[in-house]
């Protein structure tokens, strides 16, 4: 149905609120909306207002009195942080008086500081040594002796150190407001006051390091990185997180080619001010003494043994060759943490070079249903586009169904933005789960199953008239002010009479829903679920939660056996001539065989070559040690998994943090970066592809990321985002939607790791930080 | 398994009833609870923080900004000594140091016997009458040095 803009009705009576205040400052004329802070009004008119407590979007504090100002006609000094412009307001921001209250504030901060900068992590990059510098006194009026305290270790990448301390709360706000942790507080009153962490002397949350990223002194630093190096001698480089499928970017601190931490510098990213523990701590796993340095080809003896690049590529192609004059079977597993040039330039390779549609990934979300749904909606008429929401849209949303999953695990980022939602834009959060999962605390109704999956609710939500309604619990939202969870269990879930009807009448009263989904949904349930979608009011948008960081995009440039980059039917004629076209040779037309089914081939010593890159088949599908002998195996990654360790050749590939591409997060933003660390001996996926395709005849170009990016833009669906938009460092939706996308359900196919806020599959088993943090989590 | 007495428990829970944000009871229990416990043990904290539906460190930061809640067990006469302005003039800090003296301890000390502690406190209302002290919640004023030795030894007979 069309959009209708409509405007909100004025509440009968009232006058029409203004829709701006006029206000000088400075003797310059400006207006804001009402309601603004008078700092925020002052910042977007470029007149700078210092402060330390003051932080967008969280609860005001006003601890700091850095802010003041002169408001004509108020005596004394104001708050420009808490102070809300009004019309005819005058105000003075660099008066004598002002001047000297800025400098007195700096004092009174500086009475207990140590002033030790040049040891401290933060030197170079604090706000209080930014501000002495600019707004202090050179000298003090305070000469007692400073009270020292030892630095304390609250978790294994959260110290403080309480001399630096300034007392400004972003820290216990963040973690409270903004993570919903409520981890830290504020112990004792006056100069004695200090940060508390909440087991007396300990820290257990989250890990996330927000309040070390928000603490705009040295006080909060990072057991990863403290006094490892200073801010001027690293270069800033925005990667896009290797982890999990949201994408958050985290700017790499890289000193000499080594990575040195993940942080969130500039805030301009996807995720703004987020980051989480992985995106984070987690980038030590490219340091790890186990990384790959050289290829490695199995002897005669049957040990792995370090070889020359050029040697290892000949013994593939060499193999390869053979197989192909055989006619054997080739098979090629893709990765989710590689870009999509290579994911895109592997199944090339796969489908051109080696002829073959045995491709497959590890696959956590069933996006080809989703696309398939989305394209044929049961009997509606056709909706607006695109039908699919980013990341951002969360946090401006009116209404959300979370369906299955559980974002503080496994989505931190859209956690984030569904807390922030609930939080500043008063949205109604609707969870469905058979977990009580912790997003209940923002849910305005939580249906909490007791009996049956979610699939089955959904396709109840979708069809009400048949069969028996899956049994829920409908919890109301937690008491205001609970801040218990997850110290004690929720109270008892009350039931609602009604059950699921009771919730699908009120989400019928929601308009513009975004529905956010696990991968408890899959095949006819996500068509179930697009359908329920389909009849609520307004525009119903979906997001559909997949696990690593490019899980999406290797789904999007076609790691399937039965799909094409865009989801287009490998058994489709056009699509095989559109793509024969572009690559420039024949693509075979029957699907191929899924992961497992490549696998199992195995085990019937009817695969004669795998080709696994960035990914470990054989943690799920475990293969026959015996019939593996009759397959040539070939592994690309960082470590010696599981996988590589059965291999006949072995080749050390470069980390995401490590290349330039394209990353596409599982709600589509498609986001480029640039290499940021390196790392001797390794080369990138599509450099190693590249090699291979030419070593086999086949010109593949330069393996240069932009080159294979603009073919993919021009090729796959979908994907003719706006440079202009990646280049900005923003993400671009892609929308690859297509006609229907007749693919073989494979529902056993969708295996999430579940994986929690501490573990990461590979790379995290990888990471010394992750690893300590987990340690320290599982001991009773 | 509640820490306080039936009536305390019952009376926080009328407590914690009574006003539209369940915390604004948390500064009348913890005195309760201090009253009948002596002090505020982690086992009272959790209690109580659950009582309320806030977090323990919630109510540790409320217990660390008030000086007269404290965590760790005081003598069972607690004699708070104020060397506020008015008694400072009158003598409040050689009433201190007397009782350090007569007690053999020091400011937030307790005797060994666990019978007396002292603090040494603000203004506790009683400036008309400085210098002043307060054993537990009993005032003592116009102090000099034999009155406290009385005040003190009247406290031990009664044990
Ligand atoms: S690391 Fe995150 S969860 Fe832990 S105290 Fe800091 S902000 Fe809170
Ligand atoms: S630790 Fe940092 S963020 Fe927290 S109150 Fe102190 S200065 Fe502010
Ligand atoms: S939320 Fe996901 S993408 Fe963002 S930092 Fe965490 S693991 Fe990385
Ligand atoms: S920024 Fe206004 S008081 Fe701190
Ligand atoms: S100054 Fe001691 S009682 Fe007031």
């Amino acid at each position: 149905m069309p959009e209708t803009p409509s405007k909100p009705a004025p509440a009968a009576g009232a006058p029409p609120a203004p829709a701006e205040v006029h206000f000088t400052v400075n003797g310059h004329t400006l207006a804001a909306a009402p309601g603004t802070l008078l700092i925020e009004a002052c910042r977007a008119a470029n007149i700078e207002i210092p402060s330390f407590c003051y932080y967008p979007k969280l609860s005001l504090q006003a601890a700091c009195r850095m802010c003041l100002v002169e408001v004509e006609k108020i005596p004394k000094l104001q708050t420009a942080c808490t102070t809300v412009v009004a019309e005819g307001m005058v105000v003075h921001t660099e008066t004598p008086t002002v001047q000297a209250a800025r400098k007195s504030a700096i004092e009174f901060i500086l009475t207990n500081h140590p002033l030790d900068c040049p040891v401290c992590d933060a030197g170079g990059e604090c706000e209080l040594q930014d501000m002495t510098f600019r707004y202090g006194a050179a000298v003090s009026r305070f000469d007692e002796p400073k009270r020292h305290r030892d630095e304390q270790q609250w978790s294994p990448v959260v110290y403080y150190d309480r001399p630096r301390c300034i007392l400004c709360y972003r820290c216990v706000r963040v973690c409270g407001e903004g993570m919903d942790v409520w981890a830290l507080g504020v112990g004792n009153r006056g100069i004695l006051s200090t940060i508390l962490p909440n087991h007396q002397d300990h820290l257990e949350c989250e890990e996330c390091g927000m309040c070390i990223d928000i603490c705009p002194v040295g006080a909060l630093t990072s057991g990863a990185y403290r006094y490892q190096t200073r801010p001027w001698e690293m270069q800033h480089v925005g990667a896009i997180c290797a982890f999990c499928g949201d994408g958050c970017k985290t700017t790499l601190g890289v000193r000499n080619g080594v990575i040195l931490r993940g942080d969130n510098r500039d805030k301009n990213g996807i995720n703004g001010d987020f980051l989480c523990v992985k995106g984070r701590y987690g980038t030590d796993f490219t340091r790890h003494p186990e990384r790959l340095k050289s290829p490695l080809v199995r002897d005669a003896s049957g040990e792995l043994r370090p070889v020359s690049w050029a040697y290892a590529l000949e013994t593939i192609t060499d193999r390869w060759r053979g197989i192909q004059a055989a006619h054997g079977q080739f098979g090629v597993i893709g990765s989710t943490r590689c870009t999509n040039e290579e994911s895109y330039q592997l199944q090339k390779l796969a489908r051109r070079v080696l002829g073959t549609n045995h491709v497959d990934h590890h696959r956590s979300a069933d996006f080809p249903a989703l696309f398939d749904a989305l394209a044929q909606p049961a009997g509606a008429a056709a909706r607006p586009l695109p039908q699919l929401a980013d990341s951002g849209a969360l946090k401006t949303a009116k209404a959300v169904l979370l369906v299955g999953g559980d974002p503080t695990q496994e989505h931190p980022l859209l956690a984030w933005n569904l807390r922030w939602a609930h939080r500043l834009a008063g949205a109604s959060l609707y969870v469905l789960n058979r977990r009580d999962i912790r997003l209940r605390r923002q849910a305005r109704r939580m249906a909490l199953l007791t009996h049956g999956t979610e699939a089955d609710a959904v396709r109840y939500l979708a069809a009400p008239q048949r069969g028996d309604p899956p049994q829920a619990e409908l919890t109301a939202v937690s008491p205001p002010g609970d801040k218990r969870w997850p110290q004690t269990p929720p109270s008892t879930p009350q039931p609602i009479p009604g059950g699921l009807e009771e919730f699908r009448a009120e989400l019928a009263q929601e308009r513009d829903v975004i529905i956010v989904f696990g991968p408890e949904l899959t095949g006819d349930a996500v068509q179930a679920l697009v359908r329920f979608g389909a009849s609520l009011p307004g525009h119903t948008r979906y997001i559909a939660m997949a696990d690593n960081a490019n899980s999406r995009g290797a789904a999007d440039m076609g790691l399937y056996p039965d799909l094409l980059p865009g989801y287009l039917p490998v058994s489709d004629g056009a699509a095989r001539a559109h793509f024969a076209a572009a690559w420039g040779g024949d693509i075979p037309a029957a699907p191929g065989w899924n992961q497992r089914q490549m696998v199992e081939a195995v085990d019937r010593r009817e695969l004669d070559a795998l080709y696994v890159v960035g990914a470990n088949p054989f943690r799920l599908d475990p293969v026959n040690a015996a019939t593996l002998k009759s397959c040539f195996l070939v592994v690309q990654d960082l470590f010696l998994t599981e996988t590589a360790q059965a291999a006949d050749v072995v080749l050390p590939a470069l980390s995401l943090y490590e290349k330039s591409g394209t990353v596409t997060n599982t709600c589509g933003e498609v986001q480029s970066q640039r290499r940021g660390g390196s790392f001797e001996g390794a080369k990138t996926d599509l450099e190693i592809i590249h090699a291979l395709a030419r070593m086999l005849g086949a010109d593949f170009g330069r393996p240069d990321a932009d080159r294979v990016f603009s073919e993919i833009r021009a090729q796959v669906k979908g994907y003719a985002v706006s440079l202009v938009q990646l280049m900005a460092g923003r993400g671009a939706l892609a929308v690859p939607l297509n006609s229907a996308v007749p693919h073989q359900a494979a529902p056993q196919m969708i295996r999430p790791n579940h994986d929690s806020l501490f573990t990461a599959g590979t790379l995290g088993r990888y990471s010394a930080t992750l690893n300590a943090v987990m340690e320290k989590h599982s001991r009773p | 398994m509640s820490v306080f007495s039936p009536a305390t428990r019952d009376r926080f829970e009328r407590l914690a009833a009574s006003y539209p944000q369940p915390r604004s009871a948390l500064v009348p229990m913890l005195l309760y609870a201090q009253d009948e416990l002596g002090y505020l043990p982690p086992e009272a904290i959790a209690e109580i923080a659950a009582l309320l539906g806030e977090t323990e460190l919630g109510v540790r930061e409320v217990i660390g900004y008030y000086s007269m809640l404290r965590t760790a067990p005081a003598g069972r006469y607690h004699v708070q000594v104020c060397t506020n302005i008015s008694c400072m003039l009158r003598g409040g800090e050689e009433i201190l140091a007397h009782c350090q003296r007569r007690l053999g301890i020091h400011n937030r000390q307790t005797t060994p016997d666990g019978m007396f502690s002292i603090e040494e406190v603000e203004c506790i209302g009683a400036c008309a009458w400085a210098p002043a002290l307060q054993v537990n919640y009993d005032f003592h004023q116009e102090l000099d040095p034999a009155k406290v030795d009385e005040i003190l030894e009247k406290y031990r007979r009664q044990g």
